[in-house]
Parts: C-alpha cells; sequence; structure tokens
C-alpha cells in the first residue's frame, strides 16, 4: 500500500473557512442575529442621541459610532462563534469532525476566517452607515490608519479567541445565545459605546476597564476622532500602550483558555 | 497486511462503580460485516466508541487496523469511516457541496460523485440538505462515512427512523459496500437487519459479550426444536419437535391431504435473542 499525503492542515483550514461562510450566507436567521443587531442598534440610537460632548467639539454620535464598530466585531466573533460553536457541540458537528482525519487547526482556521471576513465586513458597513448618517469620517493620517488597524486585529484576536472559549459554558446549543448576550450587553453599556465612558460612575469605570471591550473603543476612538476628545477620554490620553498591553493579555488567557477548556463532545458525553 | 480488522482482548470501560464493557474478546476479520446487537444500555453504543477513538477504555487491549484507537492519528483516522448515530450537517448546503467538502480531508478520497450515486442520491445531489427526508439524509451521513474509502466502517444504528421501503434500499447499499471488501461493524435494534446483512452477530448484554456466532446458529437456533402448528377439530394445535417432517407427513395422512392452517416455524433470530438478555439479566 503505497502511503498518500494527508491534505494539508492550511487546506481544509482554508476549504473550512469558504463552507462556513458560504453557510452563513445562506443562513438568514444568523445572519441577522449577528450581523444586522449591530447596524439596527446603530441606526436606532443614532435617530435618538444627539448634541456634541462638552468642550471637545465632537458630535456625541460619532464617538457612539466608534463604540458600535468595537461591538460589531465582538458581535460577529465572540458571539457569532461562541453561539455557532456551543451548537457544533451539541449536533455532534464536532463530534463528526473529531472522528475524520481533520487536524484541529484546520478548525480553528476556518473559524478565525469566518470571524475576520465578517468582522471586516461589519466594520465597513458600519463605518460607512456613520460616515453617511454621523459625519464620522476615515483616519485622517498615516498613523491613525495604523492604529485603526493594530486595534482592529488585535480586537477581532481577543474576541475571537475568547468566543471559541466560552462555547463551553453553555449547557445547550439552544441556550447560547441567551447566555453569551448577557455578558456582551453589559460590557456594551459598561465600556463606552452607549455612553461616554468617563460620565459612568468611578466604580463602573473600573468595571468596564477590566474587559476588553473598552479598550478596543478606546482604541477606535483614537484612530478615528480627533485630539480635541482627550479631555474626556479616562487617562486624558489615547493610552496606546495600556490598550495594547490589556488586550495582549486577554489573547494570552484567551488562548490559555481555548487549549484547556475545549471539548469535542458534549458535557454529558462522555 | 494484518488479516484482523479489530482485536479486542478484555475490554473494560467503567463509568463510577459500574463496568458499561465488563471483559468483552472479539475477533473481526477483514472483509467481514459484524453486528453487534444488544438493548440500550448493555455497553453496545460505549464499545463501538472506544473502536472508533471516541472514548477511552477502563482497560484492556484493542487494536482496530493494527493500531490503537484509544491514540488516534489522522493517518488510522484516514482509513475508518464513521456514521454515529446522530449526527448534523449543515442543512444550508447542498448534498455535493457537503460531500466535496469532506473529501477534501482525506489522502486517497473516492469520487464524490460516484459517492452520492452509490448512497442513491444523484437526483438529489443539487438539493439543499434542509429538503431532504430523514432516510435521504442518513444517506448523506453514510456518503461521508464512506467518502474517504474506509477499509473499516462503523454504521450505529444506521437504519432507526427509516420506512420499510427505505430500510430495504439501504440494505442494498450496505451489501454492495461489503461487496466490495469493506469491513463493516454494525449495530442495530432490528433482528431482521442483522439477519440480512452480518456473517456473523454478537449479542452483548449487561456489559459483556454473550454470545458470538453466524445469524443462522445464533443461540442454537439451526438445531433448536421447530414448532408445527395446525387447526383441527378441537381448535389451534401448537406440537414442539425436532423431526418436523414426520409430523407433517403423519398430519397429511391424519387429515387425508390440506392439514388447516399448517405453519412450521422455527425460532426466529428476535426469539433467540430475547432468550439470550432474558438470560443475561
Amino acid at each position: 500500500m503505497t502511503a498518500q499525503a494527508m491534505p494539508s492542515t492550511l487546506r481544509i483550514g482554508l476549504s473550512r473557512g469558504a463552507l462556513e461562510l458560504r453557510t452563513f450566507m445562506r443562513d438568514r436567521e444568523a445572519a441577522a442575529f449577528t450581523f444586522a443587531m449591530p447596524i439596527v442598534l446603530m441606526l436606532i440610537f443614532g435617530t435618538i442621541f444627539k448634541g456634541e460632548i462638552k468642550g471637545t467639539g465632537v458630535d456625541f454620535r460619532q464617538y457612539f459610532a466608534a463604540g458600535i464598530i468595537a461591538s460589531g466585531i465582538a458581535s460577529t466573533t465572540f458571539i457569532s462563534l461562541g453561539v455557532g460553536i456551543a451548537q457544533e457541540r451539541d449536533d455532534g458537528t464536532l463530534k463528526r469532525l473529531y472522528g475524520m482525519p481533520m487536524p484541529p487547526a484546520a478548525y480553528f482556521i476556518g473559524k478565525t476566517i469566518t470571524a475576520l471576513v465578517l468582522s471586516v465586513a461589519e466594520t465597513v458597513v458600519l463605518f460607512l452607515l456613520g460616515h453617511v448618517m454621523f459625519g464620522l469620517n476615515p483616519p485622517g493620517t498615516p498613523e491613525r490608519w495604523f492604529t485603526f488597524v493594530w486595534v482592529f486585529v488585535a480586537g477581532v484576536t481577543v474576541c475571537t479567541l475568547l468566543g471559541i472559549a466560552v462555547s463551553s459554558v453553555p449547557r445547550s446549543g439552544r441556550g447560547a445565545a441567551a447566555v453569551l448576550n448577557v455578558p456582551y450587553l453589559v460590557l456594551q453599556f459598561i465600556s463606552g459605546v452607549y455612553f461616554t465612558f468617563t460620565e459612568l460612575p468611578k466604580g463602573v469605570q473600573d468595571a468596564g476597564a477590566v474587559f476588553p471591550l473598552k479598550w478596543i473603543c478606546q482604541g477606535l476612538r483614537s484612530a478615528l476622532l480627533p485630539d480635541t476628545l482627550l479631555p474626556v477620554e479616562p487617562a486624558h490620553a489615547w493610552e496606546h500602550g495600556r490598550i495594547a498591553l490589556v488586550l495582549a493579555a486577554w489573547a494570552v488567557a484567551g488562548f490559555a483558555l481555548c487549549l484547556t477548556t475545549f471539548r469535542w463532545k458534549r458535557r454529558d458525553d462522555g | 497486511m494484518d488479516e484482523t480488522a479489530v482485536r479486542i482482548r478484555g475490554l473494560r470501560k467503567r463509568y463510577g462503580d459500574v463496568d458499561a464493557v465488563d471483559g468483552v474478546d472479539l475477533d473481526i476479520p477483514r472483509g467481514e460485516v459484524f453486528a453487534l446487537l444488544g438493548p440500550n444500555g448493555a455497553g453496545k453504543s460505549t464499545t463501538v466508541e472506544i473502536l472508533e477513538g471516541h472514548r477511552r477504555r477502563t482497560g484492556g487491549e484493542v487494536a482496530v487496523l493494527g493500531a490503537d484507537p484509544g491514540r488516534p492519528t489522522r493517518r488510522w483516522r484516514a482509513r475508518i469511516g464513521i456514521v454515529s448515530q446522530t449526527s448534523e450537517e449543515r442543512p444550508q448546503l447542498t448534498v455535493r457541496e457537503t460531500v466535496r467538502h469532506y473529501a477534501g480531508y482525506y489522502p486517497a478520497p473516492r469520487d464524490p460523485d460516484e459517492v452520492i450515486e452509490a448512497v442513491g442520491l444523484t437526483e438529489k445531489a443539487g438539493a439543499r440538505l434542509a429538503r431532504l427526508s430523514g432516510g435521504q439524509r442518513r444517506r448523506v451521513d453514510v456518503a461521508l462515512g464512506i467518502v474517504g474509502d474506509p477499509e473499516l466502517l462503523f454504521l450505529d444504528e444506521p437504519t432507526t427512523g427509516f420506512d420499510p421501503d427505505a430500510r430495504r434500499q439501504f440494505w442494498k447499499l450496505i451489501e454492495s459496500l461489503a461487496g466490495d471488501g469493506t469491513t463493516i461493524l454494525l449495530t442495530t435494534h432490528y433482528l431482521d437487519e442483522a439477519e440480512a446483512l452480518a456473517d456473523r452477530v454478537g449479542v452483548i448484554a449487561r456489559g459483556r459479550l454473550v454470545e458470538v456466532g453466524t445469524p443462522r446458529e445464533l443461540g442454537g437456533r439451526a438445531t433448536a426444536k421447530a414448532h408445527v402448528s395446525w387447526t383441527g377439530p378441537e381448535g389451534p394445535r401448537t406440537l414442539e419437535t425436532h423431526s418436523p417432517t414426520q409430523v407433517v407427513a403423519e398430519l397429511s395422512q391424519k387429515f387425508d391431504g390440506e392439514v388447516p392452517e399448517l405453519t412450521v416455524t422455527r425460532p426466529t433470530l428476535e426469539d433467540t435473542y430475547l432468550t439470550m438478555i432474558g438470560a443475561a439479566r
């Protein structure tokens, strides 16, 4: 018997990414749930919120737009993956994959590709809406573009890892969306998406600062909004070093959680 | 090449203080269709899942295609096919997309269109899985089980929920796979299925393999007493005998021609099976 070469991990991973995206496009519920939700929220709150943030010359709706872009990234990564993987575990998809000659890394490559493509698309749509409705402008300098890109990549990375890790928490695929939306909603309120972060009570700010969403919001603001906003930023500075540090720490923690908690089978399945 | 597809010695699986599998020995030669029968909770699925590399054993020796399934490698996985009891594929994809995708995981897969043909879904190849019937979806499961051209195929209760016609068609599919030399380990609740498909049958009860034999011989069926039944002047009568031909001849003389409602039966595989698992209880 001649031993044929096994297909490479990358090739299977890419093929899985294509499969996931194709499925997503045809799955109206998932598309509506993870992709359309931030857009709907942007439209609703965009018509409610009014006025400048005092002393900064910045329209609050632009501040909100930067925050909802961060929320959109979390939705297409953390929520989408967390719910999707929990369902795949519950319905036996993961068990079938485990029984096939698929390198585990290929599964995660596929998920990462999906999360990245959807996050880019979500960000583009939200940005264009923000531009048309609230006059949000693209990063004005190469430095700000650079900031935008690294904060985006770091945000996607952290939320993807945490999404994979959190998929082990819900006991059933059915309940996954409900379980994951609780932290997601709370974090949006305490991370400076719907309210100017520094107007939140001190304790709430401290709590928000523990989690990555606050730092992704802040990083995106630093790329998209003028420095006149600095007086209402918590440290009166953009704190790029600290943003990078916090997101890196969460990425390491998320990766460790993925490695230690990921299961191919349901909890009740030995 | 090793002529034994599956070799099990003293297999044990313990959950808490219950031995779900309690010392099973079994050899399945290559090319055989082997059916594992047993009531729910008898250790049937546990045994199969250990062989598939899905579950760890507590004790004993197991070799599947010459390798330890407790340490599954990709190359080993590429040589087996698994059709498990419950598995959902993405309803948004078509049959052809699904089979083609999974073919890409294997070093030497079968042609996806040929596999779709083999499971009788050619007409549905372009249909999304959401639009298939339960039996057709099960055929997709089988297609995914065989797309890698496995040497050994696990079929876990493959026809549960099928209507009789779909089951017959499914049996033909399994027979053709077996005809190609694929070793098949089948679990089922349907005794007629085991009888129709299996070269040998093993009955597992309370974690032990109670008996192994051909469907004809299992539990002494071939030599068991036959039941001769007829309706006489005094009503229905039944006689258990080792010489049914002689009994029928005598009856024929007595009735001077046709014996009313005459039947001669031997215990079905189901009768034998129920006796065996009843005794193990």
